[in-house]
């Protein structure tokens, strides 16, 4: 039997923060006591009417362009017709033909080698984003179900990427990816907990080497990025193993459970659903023109992959800082401010600091970075300490501590606690370094025919005879000048 | 071209659900045939290069600001509620 | 009997009124009294609140005695087709689907009139969810028309059409998607307009028709007609498909346009089918028009004959969308039989809708259905654009058009029992709203069976103000708004 490849699509659903809902001015949120976020529109009382949201047609356009989409110049709304409990007029507003925008991409960044090596990056097409309206919520008790319609009506941003996937990894990362770029672009907070972001799997099987899509299964309930990437994984597996059995692939609706690993078909309907669209004569169509756009587009953050393209170049920083940078927009500005201060050369210690040290403070505080007593200036000066031999690593480390407590800025810090390295005795210091130099000929040589990283072969050995107290640019200085001599 | 006097009338019930007796059927199939094929008189009209009118004038962009208003209360949107519970409606348990 | 109170006119009314020779709840008395006494005969209501209205007429009645400046409408007993939304009170659309339903909100024109003092007066009968020509499809009761009371008052605003005639209400609103007005306030010998599409708002209409559905006045003249409409008109932030227009005082209008005007008669309107009395009538009014000067030319519709067929395919599919929402779920009729959710549409539709419901719902779904919307639907909407133009290139030429309302004056209760027969009655006032047109019906003549004639003014998008002078004259030259029922 031929290798077989899977073929996968995303659908997924974005709830746009709002003030107000999709169609009608009442207001939006999550966790609200039971049908207090509802109005006759959201009810579908008879006589009412929908009234586009202005942010909401903002908010889209603005995922549009980061994600490279066209922006129609003319887009409309449809009804979808079918009936649901949750879904108050037994039709969605929608749009069927004519979205908002068309194509588009997101970049993923695949699992590398290890983790501390860039995986492949790749760009996944997508073939459409559009408006619609959410639907209310059902519970479901042993007897009856009972209904909250205060979800429904908020506005949700559909984005259906290409048959194109080609693996349970790439979803995880794409998921990731435009959860990032959402996020950043302050679209949508995307807490899947709360539903604000979902995602639908179409997954299908076919020889490698062939064109066409194989019956397509599509898979819901996956409740978290990593469910998305094992109910995938594992629908995938079920393909491959019902074919190699001979059974046939069904085309069905699967539910996946993310703690059992396991997936079970949904009661299939009798009837395939004809949705009937057709276009909505209640609402007038959407043209969007290049000052709107330009508008927008002046509001489009950096996409992450692009700053780390930038932070490569730029500050040469390795992959290990700048795949933490990358996913925290409010991290990379609070870098790059601190680098301003700090100076460009010294933006690797900078982002040592930051995503080592600051980020494990924040963490274990559990507060945001925005509270963090540590600011950029902070970081500057403690750099700049370290740099010019004042403070020493443990010392420095101590310092850390301190500033995050009490804010306090660690000049003040160091001269209080009388944390400032002794000053350096130059000539036991010169005999260390000849003595390391002299125990490794096999670096000098590597170092003297231009290999400039084997001078960091000798610090180790002098670091260990000052007990750790030598002022390490000053051992750079003087290593380079033995070097330079003999 | 469509079929016109064969409506499917249990397809259509079915969409639409809405029960009809057996008696309804068969009327609204005779009935509703013979207005399908009144209505087919509009196959005759030329309709090339013409668009077709979602709405009587052309209007675009009609929106409104993203401000929340007051909705209404628990109370008053489940007043006329055929049946309810902790605040919701209630139906027959429906099974995913 | 012309003499009596609850015949007399807003204008005249609101004079009295305002000089304090005459009070609202005086007023108000009356039209309750004449309500009562001939409601067993034209059952032209659905419910009505006696304590409210006369609390009402007594606020009016304070705001004048404060000194208040009040609009003409201040204290004038109005009612509305049960298909506009009141706030606390019964809306039904003469439907057992929505039988107990009680509003939690006005409709739009219902603040409106709110504001303007008048007194809302009653929840007037209709054919089911608007869809019907004679009032014979309401599931609560059949309204007769007050000049025959074995005839129909037409529909769907019989109720609306009825009232007024009868002198149960002093004016009226009501809702046309294909003639829903004007038809019956012809049969009835009252006075209906259809505004342009988007003039009124829709928010707190129950929707048949989206893009054909507005909301009109009925009333004795056109004079009190054009009181009412001013009350209505304009923009809507809740209604997407409200029109931005520049309101005039269509009032003070009448009397600054005296024409002549061009007028147009469409000779597709003129043909077979319609009645011999009803011809002569309509033609005795355009040889008003050629005595006052006014150019008369005939024009051509070319597209006339697809107005029905392009009507019952949009609007029957815009219908059964918009009647998804009556399900029994969060409101309306619930069925007490069903075992599962599925079986709990099906059953609550299947009790709560009536026939003729039902039977546009089902056409409706199958026009949109998957391999027939491009045959039905599509097409429907393309020929509904050349119908569009076939007026619009009438109006290079011409102010406004001159036609019957109804092909025959109305006809007796029970007579049409076959649907299609029915959709006939509509061939002359459907063109209007396919074409998004201000429309009105006035009273032109009597058969001589008694029923009244109406005669139609089919008048240029927005141009409401020219169409209500147009009637105006006719109207004032004649003494049919004069006439009453003798109940």
């Amino acid at each position: 039997m031929s290798q077989y490849e899977a073929v996968i699509g995303l659908e997924v659903h974005v709830q746009i923060r709002t003030q107000s809902k999709m169609f009608t001015r009442v207001g939006t949120g999550y966790g609200h006591p039971e049908n207090t976020l509802t109005d006759p529109v959201v009810l579908a009382l008879p006589g009412t009417l929908p009234v586009l949201n202005k942010a909401a047609l903002d908010a889209i356009i603005k995922t549009g362009l980061m994600l490279g989409c066209e922006i129609a110049s003319v887009c409309k709304w449809d009804r979808k017709n079918y009936f649901y409990p949750d879904s108050p007029k037994n039709y969605q507003i929608t749009q069927f033909d004519q979205p908002i925008c068309i194509g588009g991409g997101v970049e993923i960044e695949l699992p590398g080698s290890a983790r501390n090596v860039m995986g492949e990056h790749k760009i996944i097409p997508l073939t459409r984003i559009h408006l619609e309206e959410d639907v209310g919520k059902l519970n479901h008790g042993s007897h009856e179900s009972l209904v909250d319609y205060n979800r429904a009506g908020t506005p949700l941003m559909e984005i259906v990427t290409d048959p194109a996937l080609e693996s349970a990894d790439e979803a995880y990362a794409f998921l990731t990816a435009i959860r990032a770029a959402i996020v950043q672009g302050g679209i949508s907070d995307c807490d899947m907990e709360k539903g604000q972001l979902r995602c639908d799997a179409n997954i299908s099987i076919r020889p490698v080497g062939t064109t066409e899509l194989g019956t397509k299964v599509e898979l819901k309930n996956l409740n978290s990025i990593s469910y998305v990437r094992d109910g995938i994984a594992h629908e995938i597996k079920r393909q491959l193993s019902l074919t190699a059995s001979g059974g046939e692939i069904v085309q069905e609706t699967r539910d996946y459970d993310g703690t059992t690993g396991a997936s079970q078909s949904l009661r299939s309907k009798e009837m395939a659903h004809d949705y009937r669209y057709f276009p909505d004569p209640d609402l007038m169509p959407v043209e969007v023109d290049e000052t709107w756009k330009n508008r927008i587009e002046a509001t489009c953050p950096e996409m992450p992959f692009d700053r780390q393209r930038r932070f490569f170049e730029t500050y040469e920083l390795p992959y290990t800082i700048t795949s933490v940078l990358v996913w925290d927009r409010p991290l990379a500005e609070y870098f790059e401010e601190t680098v301003k201060l700090a100076g460009v050369a010294r933006a690797q210690l900078v982002g040592n600091w930051i995503v080592n040290d600051l980020l494990r403070e924040v963490g274990a505080a559990k507060i945001d970075l925005a509270d963090s007593k540590i600011r950029p200036a902070h970081i500057a000066e403690l750099v700049e300490l370290i740099e010019t031999g004042t403070l020493l690593n443990n010392a420095a480390r101590e310092v850390f501590a301190d500033m995050f407590q009490s804010g306090e800025m660690p000049g003040a810090i160091v001269k209080s606690k009388g944390l400032a390295a002794e000053p350096t005795d130059t000539a036991e210091l010169e005999q260390w370094c000849r003595d390391s130099i002299a125990t490794n000929d096999k670096a000098k040589a590597e170092f003297q025919g231009g290999k400039g990283s084997a001078i960091n072969a000798f610090k180790g050995p002098v670091m260990k005879a000052s007990r750790g107290k030598a002022n390490p640019k000053l051992v750079d200085e003087t290593l380079r000048r033995l070097l330079a001599e003999s | 071209m469509a079929n016109h006097n064969d409506i499917d009338i249990d397809r259509v019930a079915q969409l639409a659900r809405v029960e009809l007796t057996a008696e309804e059927k068969a009327k609204f199939s005779r009935q509703l045939g013979d207005v399908l094929h009144h209505i087919t008189q509009l196959e005759q009209v030329d309709v090339t290069g013409v668009e077709p009118s979602a709405h009587a004038y052309p209007m675009v962009n009609v929106w409104a600001d993203d401000v929340a208003q007051k909705g209404l209360s628990a109370e008053d949107a489940l007043r006329n509620a055929p049946a309810k519970r902790d605040n919701m409606i209630a139906v027959p348990k429906v099974v995913e | 009997m012309a003499d009596e109170l609850y015949f007399q006119t807003i204008a005249s009314l609101a004079e009295r009124l305002g000089a304090k020779g005459l009070s609202s709840v005086e007023l108000t008395k009356a039209v309750i009294a004449r309500t009562q006494a001939v409601e067993s005969q034209i059952c032209a209501f659905n419910s009505f609140d006696v304590d409210d209205a006369l609390a009402q007429a007594a606020t009016s009645d304070a705001r004048r005695e404060a000194g208040e400046v009040l609009g003409p409408l201040d204290g004038i007993p109005v009612g509305l087709k049960d298909v506009i939304a009141v706030e606390n009170q019964p809306l039904t659309a003469s439907s057992k689907m929505l039988a107990d339903f009680v509003s939690p909100y006005d409709a739009t024109v219902t603040q409106n009139l709110k504001k303007a003092g008048a007194v809302l007066w009653g929840r007037l009968n209709l054919d089911e969810f608007a869809m019907g020509s004679s009032t014979e499809n309401s599931a609560t009761k059949k309204t007769t028309n007050p000049w025959d009371r074995t005839c129909v008052p037409g529909g769907s605003s019989g109720g609306s059409a009825a009232a007024v005639s009868a002198g149960q209400a002093i004016a009226s609103l009501g809702s046309d998607t294909g003639g829903s007005i004007r038809q019956p306030a012809a049969f009835c010998g009252v006075v209906g307009m259809k505004p342009t599409y988007g003039l009124v708002s829709r928010y707190g209409l129950i929707a048949f028709a989206s893009s054909l559905d507005q909301i009109g006045p009925f009333a004795h003249t056109v004079e009190d007609a054009a009181i009412m409409l001013q009350s209505i008109a304009g923009h809507d932030v809740k209604d997407s498909t409200s029109y931005r227009a520049d309101i005039p005082d269509y009032r003070a209008e009448l009397s600054q346009r005296k024409g002549p005007w061009k007028l147009g008669i469409p000779k597709e309107y003129f043909g077979e089918g319609l009645d011999p009395e009803v011809n002569a009538a309509v033609e005795k009014a355009i040889a008003y028009y050629r005595e006052q000067g006014c150019e008369i030319k005939e024009v051509s519709m070319p597209h006339t004959k697809y107005c029905l067929d392009a009507y019952y395919v949009i609007a029957t599919a815009e219908a059964s969308s918009n009647l998804s929402r009556y399900d029994g779920i969060r409101y309306g009729h619930r069925s007490k039989d069903a075992k599962d959710v599925e079986d709990l549409y099906f059953k609550s539709r299947g009790e709560g809708f009536g026939e003729e419901v039902k039977r546009r719902i089902m056409l409706g779904t199958y026009v949109l259905s998957s391999g027939y919307y491009d045959a039905y639907y599509l097409r429907a909407q393309k020929v509904r654009t050349l119908i569009r133009q076939d007026f619009l290139k009438a109006y290079e030429e011409v102010d406004a058009l001159i036609t019957p309302t109804s092909p025959t004056p109305a006809f007796k209760l029970g007579a049409k029992a076959d649907p299609l027969a029915l959709y006939l009655c509509d061939i002359y006032t459907i063109g209007a709203n396919l074409a998004g047109l201000p429309g009105i019906s006035l009273p032109c003549g009597f058969a001589s069976s008694g029923l009244p004639i109406g005669l139609q003014l089919i008048g240029q998008p927005f141009e409401e103000a020219n169409l209500l002078s147009i009637a105006h004259s006719y109207e004032q030259a004649h003494e049919w708004r004069n006439a009453h029922p003798q109940i």
